[in-house]
């Protein structure tokens, strides 16, 4: 997917198309045709006016997704795409300003939770990841009771590493799945993490996880 | 119709805009200033002021984190 104001979905095209075919998807498409499974991009879309993913959630685009979504089709969002996930009700709870106030840009390690969804399959629980964040509004935040129920239910993806927690999230969420586990958001970015060039080629599972289910 | 929304965080959901403007008063001298919340004021016109609460929990706020005050002027 690109929104005006994505900045990340070229790389999200690579990761992808290193898994498998893939294709750019304009937010003013109403069809997405065939796909097998769709990334919601990081970036700031459409400027991150009034909340950041809040308008992004009513491109004709997103639309097609809720649909896909809903339907099943696995939905991966990334940085700005997990929040605009959460903004349109797809996934729980919403990312709030980093607790350091600051931008953060770091390579860190994610620890894999017990969560089931396509883009996990060849993931196993414990396993770890190295993967960098780059953002501002990254601090998982889901009211009493729900993180509870979203430990209980097996729906954290991922945990920031002990001690690597870089924005202040809730118990160190730094994915979570749908109660379906199809739809997927991380704070932190696969998609950078790719090729041994930049360090890590860790990120590639969670594509090729997904390519794996829909082949 | 003119109205005004008001949109804060939540207590209790730490804000850490409103923790740096805190921070940095003592520096100019103004020493007696605590709790300090950021959030945004929203002016606009409208011909259907009924539907401005549903227009606030669909896109102006995010009622999980939020909460907001209508004002009509």
């Amino acid at each position: 997917m690109q929104f005006p104001g994505s900045c990340d979905e070229q790389d999200a095209l690579h990761a992808c198309s290193l898994s498998g075919e893939a294709r750019m998807v304009w937010h003013e498409e109403r069809d997405l045709g065939d796909v097998d499974a769709v990334v919601v991009p990081g970036g700031f879309s459409y400027g991150d006016y009034l909340r950041a993913g809040a308008i992004a959630r009513f491109s004709p685009a997103m639309e097609a997704v809720a649909e896909f979504a809903a339907a099943g089709g696995p939905v991966l969002g990334i940085c700005n795409g997990f929040q605009v996930l959460c903004e349109c009700g797809l996934l729980p709870g919403a990312l709030l300003p980093n607790e350091g106030i600051r931008f953060v840009c770091r390579q860190l390690d994610l620890i894999a939770g017990r969560a089931s969804s396509p883009f996990l399959s060849g993931i196993d629980e414990g396993d770890r990841l190295s993967v960098p964040v780059k953002h501002a509004f990254g601090r998982f935040f889901a009211p009493p009771g729900q993180l509870e129920e979203l430990a209980r239910d097996d729906r954290i993806a991922f945990r920031y590493a002990p001690g690597q927690n870089p924005n202040g999230s809730a118990a160190d969420i730094a994915g979570v799945v749908n109660e379906a586990g199809n739809v997927l958001g991380l704070m932190p970015h696969p998609e950078h993490a790719v090729d041994a060039l930049t360090g890590s080629t860790d990120g590639l599972r969670i594509f090729s996880g997904a390519a794996s289910v829909a082949a | 119709m003119k109205a005004r929304v008001l949109i804060r965080p939540k207590e209790g959901i730490l804000d850490p805009q409103g923790k740096a403007v805190e921070r940095a008063l003592p520096a100019l001298g103004f020493e007696r200033v605590s709790h300090v919340r950021i959030g945004r004021l929203v002016e606009l016109e409208t011909e259907t002021p009924d539907e401005l609460d549903a227009l606030c929990e669909k896109l102006l706020a995010n009622p999980l984190i939020e909460d907001y005050e209508v004002e009509l002027l």
